[in-house]
């Protein structure tokens, strides 16, 4: 295994390098090693005070010159004057540029393709081409097509222009809009026909752009639906249990997520402190446990010495965990102060392109994997062990299962334990995507309680439909509405809904119904 | 278990009654009083700012008396009665920022704020607020006709216990995010403040603040005066009843949810009048001051004084008040932890609150004979 | 209306939990001055039917009718009581914070119970004498200014029926009155029991076939959700069908009820 994965290393490794190197020889190739004067001149001619000469000057550069040149040039721009700095600028912006189109990292590869296709040179057509002949990803290739057909777009070819507006229709390019558009306002009543042709491929491929921005805007907002409804999932999960097992609402929990948000920057922390670098990125596996023990353990310390006294008192409860969150939340903010955030491991930052115009977030996904295997864990444990068949018994009918022999109040320590360790591994995973801050549990906080009041009792079905309900609503709303309004409408849609099951989506019907 | 003692009708009722014109005589007259007569620099003196400052606690005691009606006596815990205290303290807000008029810092006769936002042109639902019979009206008017549509709909189709408590902290959450909109013309996060006068009375003349002190000491009797008539009547009964056993009302041929209802209407009717005395003495309204963590302490004020007992849910709203302002003053980084701790230490230790642990200790001592009494089994209501 | 005796019928009844029939078709009638037990074992649909009665579950399909013709069905709890139906449910349901008198006192019959009606209200010389009355009936008359929350537990089961029978109710249904009771207490209540059931119809839930055996006249058999049998206590303990229900899981109730 390990030594195919090296073989596949290396292979990618020497593809790259060999890229490279028709890269950097490609133009010099074909340009026959100009003499080494002219290129100095011209960095001469630069700093001369004469407009024409200082052009001359830069389209030499561009033309001949590489990025070895940048040193040099820096140092004329130190020590030039303002107009000389300004004109410098995009000759030094173009060759880095053109450097980093064969850098081995695609990113780069790809903002260097754009910023190309942005400036607008015919000059930097060969390059793109060129790099598009030895290009392996998809979709550096994408932009570097796009940068080429925007430059030809530009063109004074009237077939060519006709072209590229197809092309970037078919590219379905979204960045091609503004200029197509001016296309379209430059034809006037009198245009030629060739105008005429060129106006209609341009309607055309704003016609297929916008169409399919449609697309890729719906298809982002179900993904930022989805998203949504994995984190008030993965925060609801705990609180559903312990509310269905002891009817009990934890206004704590998002403090308990809190203190697993911190639990993963001080293991951040350390691994910066002790452990080296090249393991720093390993720190989150080792994060996720350390957050859901540190939490389960406060969540005990939290069930002894103040839920159990509590029980059957569901809103005294409220109250009080209230108050152990306010403690928390000051308690937070006098040792850690205000603000502090979680580097996210390289592994997680960054996303991958799954459409034209459609970009996922690696550590969004994560999160919605994480809830995803949260279900799937809790699942198993409920109805696949002996510890959840004791759980749902308990939660059934308590006083049957106490005389049954099941220690209820360890059951209930431990699944509130369990709960609250789940709330920690919901604070690990949202140092992904904002602050560690002592208000971090506050954020979402109320609607995942509306999540778990719109769930219902003891289903985890109840839950999860809940939580895709609401944060899919949220996301549906958002943009008609505005954060606020459409928080205010899913209020008002809850409210209306629990007319219809005033406890929830699902409920236990029957005898114990109203126990 | 320790459940919370709900007063027992007949129980208590001479010494209520004692402490409430006592009280009432200290607050109506003799504050103010020792505001005005005695030598300022007198120990006994009462300071204008001392004595505004009373006056908010004493804004804060008449919500905290609705909020008892509907917590203590009826069960029902109430997360947004913030809203309603903003409702009432926004609409005579609204008021005294249009009677600026000109003196405001733009000079304009719109209110600073929306001269900031551009707003050109008076909104249309700020016009009626020129009107301070409109705006007195409306910040009663308008918490009871929200708490009528919120707890119709509530409380039709059964949502209670937890259930209520969160959608009531949501509908907090939202009216805390609505208010703090700019495009709501609600002053944003900066509320509404600055203001100069109410009804051509100067608001910075001390004179102008004694007079909201005994008014305000007038609506807290008044306020008083209605709770404890709800709570003798039958209909008061039918409340303690609903906490106790919800479906026997029901079965004894009650619609526990018009009684609800009822009570809910109430109490957010008292915490709009709150709001609307608190805004002229304490000069500003902020959306900060109406959202969830405020809702909440709300509760804790009738849970530290005592709930289920008028003079407790009063008390316990002026104490934890007062606490406040004096621990912010000195220590600021221990409120919160002394906030906090107090929510849990009422609710696990006193859950009677102050008047519960004084009736507790009073009975011990009454018990030790040292205090020779004819009433009868007054003792054996609070195992 | 064919049943013009009837003081409720009940036909085509099913209620439906998840999948679990908890009444299934069932047919159920009860007439004017009636007691009339209802035994069966657990999960029968007792209480179940109780229930469907006084609203507090609605059925999937069927009709319910109290008197002549009132559809019960489309109704609210505390609207089937004003009409005369009352219930005293298996757990003590009483007002614990209240006294024995005010919770009597709140129970009692009167022209309204709305809100503005109770604000305002009084009681009538009339209205406390006849609460007086029924202290003295269950035998309260001393605890009448105590919490009701520390009587014991038959005290406060008696006190219940005395709530039930001050809300002038034309039809009391009772699920299982002595649960809990001594054999004196139980004995009291039976004759409770039989002199209520002079004027009004009652339906009693019950598993003591002693007591069974001291009220019933009729008895209604119930069995995952319908009726298996109906009639005298001896027909009924004769009945095949109802020992097959009661052997094994109901064996030793029925020595003990033979023996009685």
């Amino acid at each position: 295994m390990k030594v195919a994965l090296g073989i596949m290393l290396l292979g990618t490794a020497s593809l790259l390098g060999a890229g490279q190197a028709i890269a950097a020889e490609g133009p010099r190739a074909s340009t026959a090693a100009p003499p080494l004067s002219l290129i100095d001149r011209a960095l001469a001619d630069l700093s001369s005070g004469d407009q024409a000469r200082q052009d001359a000057a830069a389209n030499v550069l561009i033309e001949q010159g590489d990025s070895s040149l940048l040193p040099k040039l820096e140092e004329i721009r130190n020590n030039a004057d303002r107009s000389v700095r300004l004109a410098i600028k995009p000759l030094m912006d173009l060759l880095k540029n053109r450097s980093n189109l064969a850098s081995p990292d695609a990113d780069r590869r790809r903002s260097a393709a754009a910023d190309l296709g942005s400036s607008g040179r015919p000059v930097v057509m060969p390059w793109l081409e060129a790099a598009l002949a030895g290009e392996p990803n998809r979709w550096v290739r994408y932009t570097l097509e796009e940068s080429l057909a925007l430059i030809r777009l530009a063109s004074d070819d009237p077939d060519t222009k006709i072209k590229a507006a197809a092309k970037l229709g078919e590219l379905r390019s979204s960045n091609a809009v503004p200029a197509l558009k001016e296309l379209l306002q430059q034809t006037g009543t009198d245009a030629t026909d060739q105008q005429k042709a060129l106006a209609n491929a341009a309607r055309a491929a704003i016609g297929q752009i916008d169409i399919w921005a449609s697309w890729a805007n719906a298809f982002e907002t179900i993904f930022r639906g989805i998203s949504l409804s994995s984190i008030l999932l993965i925060m609801s999960l705990g609180l559903a249990i312990v509310f269905g097992l002891m009817g009990v609402i934890n206004m704590a929990h998002g403090e308990l997520m809190m203190i697993g948000a911190y639990a993963t920057f001080v293991t951040q922390e350390c691994f910066r402190a002790y452990f080296p670098a090249g393991l720093f990125d390993y720190y989150f596996i080792a994060a996720m446990p350390i957050a859901f023990c540190v939490v389960a353990l406060c969540g005990l310390i939290l069930e002894a010495t103040v839920i159990r006294f509590l029980y059957g008192r569901p809103l005294e409860t409220m109250l009080a965990t209230w108050g152990v969150s306010l403690v928390l939340i000051q308690a937070a903010r006098v040792y850690f102060g205000d603000l502090t955030s979680v580097v996210a491991p390289s592994w997680l930052s960054g996303g991958a392109q799954v459409m034209v115009g459609v970009y996922l977030p690696y550590n969004r996904i994560f999160i919605i994997v994480l809830s995803i295997l949260c279900v799937a864990g809790i699942y198993f444990l409920l109805f696949r062990t002996g510890v959840g068949l004791r759980v749902r018994a308990v939660m059934q009918n308590r006083d049957m299962s106490s005389c049954l022999g099941i220690p209820t109040r360890k059951v209930d320590a431990y699944t509130f334990a369990f709960g609250s360790g789940l709330a920690g591994l919901a604070g690990c995973a949202l140092t992904l995507i904002g602050n560690v801050e002592p208000g971090l549990g506050q954020n979402y906080i109320v609607d995942s309680f509306m999540v778990v009041v719109t769930g219902g009792v003891g289903k985890l079905m109840g839950t999860i439909v809940a939580s895709l309900g609401i944060g899919g609503l949220n996301k549906f709303l958002e943009p008609s509405f505005g954060a606020v309004y459409g928080k205010v409408l899913i209020l008002v849609l809850v409210i209306l809904f629990l007319q219809r099951r005033p406890s929830g989506l699902f409920t236990i019907k029957g005898r114990h119904a109203d126990a | 278990m320790a459940e919370p003692v709900v007063t027992v009708q007949g129980q208590r009722q001479a010494g209520e009654g004692l402490i409430f014109w006592l009280s009432g005589f200290v607050l109506l007259v003799g504050l103010p009083l020792l505001n005005v007569l005695p030598d300022p620099d007198s120990w006994l003196h009462v300071s204008d700012f001392a004595l505004n400052r009373f006056g908010k606690f004493l804004c804060f005691a008449i919500l905290a008396l609705g909020l008892d009606l509907i917590w203590g006596y009826t069960g029902i815990l109430s997360l947004g009665h913030g809203v309603f205290f903003g409702f009432g303290a926004y609409a005579i807000g609204m008021h005294l920022m249009l009677t600026i008029g000109t003196e405001s810092v733009y000079g304009s006769a719109l209110p600073d704020f929306m001269v900031w936002n551009q707003v050109k042109e008076l909104p249309l639902f700020w016009k009626p607020f020129y009107s301070f019979g409109v705006a007195l009206a409306g910040a009663v008017l308008v918490p009871t006709l929200f708490a009528f549509i919120f707890g119709f709909l509530a409380f039709r189709s059964r949502i209670k216990g937890v259930y209520f408590a969160i959608i009531t902290q949501a509908l907090a959450l939202c009216a805390w995010l609505v208010f703090n909109r700019n495009e709501t013309n609600l002053g944003g996060t900066n509320g509404l403040t600055d203001f100069k006068q109410i009804l051509g009375f100067r608001l910075s003349e001390p004179g102008t603040q004694r007079a909201l002190y005994i008014l305000t000491v007038l609506f807290l009797g008044a306020a008083y005066a209605v709770c404890r008539w709800i709570i003798r009547s039958r209909a008061g009964r039918v409340l303690v009843a609903i906490r106790d056993s919800e479906q026997r009302v029901l079965f004894s041929g009650y619609s526990p949810a018009n009684y609800k209802l009822f009570v809910f209407v109430v109490s957010a009717a008292l915490a709009g009048l709150a709001g609307a005395l608190y805004v002229p003495q304490v000069g500003i309204i902020t959306p900060a001051q109406i959202g969830v963590l405020p809702s909440l302490e709300m509760v804790i004020w009738v849970a530290v004084g005592g709930r289920g007992t008028l003079v407790g849910a009063a008390l316990g709203a002026v104490g934890v008040n007062w606490a406040r302002s004096v621990l912010t003053n000195y220590f600021p980084e221990l409120w919160p932890f002394f906030l906090g701790g107090l929510f849990i230490a009422v609710v696990l230790l006193f859950p009677d609150g102050l008047v519960g642990l004084f009736t507790r200790v009073r009975e011990k001592w009454l018990a030790s004979g040292l205090w020779v009494r004819k009433s009868p089994a007054s003792s054996e209501h609070n195992g | 209306m064919a049943e013009r005796g009837s003081i409720i019928y009940l036909e085509g009844v099913t209620v439906d939990y998840d999948g679990f029939k908890a009444l299934n078709r069932l047919n159920f009638i009860v007439n004017y001055n009636e007691l009339r037990v209802v035994i069966g074992p657990n999960g029968a649909g007792k209480t179940t039917l109780l229930d469907v009665i006084c609203g507090k579950t609605k059925p999937a399909e069927g009709r319910v009718i109290f008197g002549k013709d009132v559809d019960l069905l489309p109704l609210r709890e505390d609207e089937i009581v004003q009409l005369g139906i009352g219930r005293k449910f298996q757990a003590p349901s009483i007002y614990g914070n209240l006294t024995v008198w005010e919770n009597l006192d709140l129970s009692l019959k009167r022209a309204s119970k709305g809100v503005v009606a109770t604000l305002v209200g009084t009681s009538s010389q009339a209205e406390r004498d006849r609460i007086g009355q029924t202290l003295e009936t269950i035998g309260l008359g001393d605890c009448a200014q105590q919490r009701a929350g520390s009587l014991s537990h038959g005290q406060k089961q008696w006190l219940e029926i005395a709530m039930v029978i001050l809300q002038d109710p034309q039809l009391i249904m009772v699920d299982e009155p002595v649960a809990g009771m001594t054999d004196k207490e139980t004995e009291q209540t039976g004759v409770l029991l039989q002199s209520l059931a002079e004027k009004h119809a009652i339906i009693v839930i019950e598993h003591d076939m002693a007591f069974v055996r001291q009220i019933a006249r009729t008895v209604t058999v119930l069995h995952e959700g319908a009726v298996i049998c109906e009639g005298p206590v001896d027909k009924v303990q004769a009945d095949p069908k109802v020992q097959e229900i009661y052997l094994g899981h109901r064996k030793q109730k029925n020595a003990h009820a033979a023996a009685g």
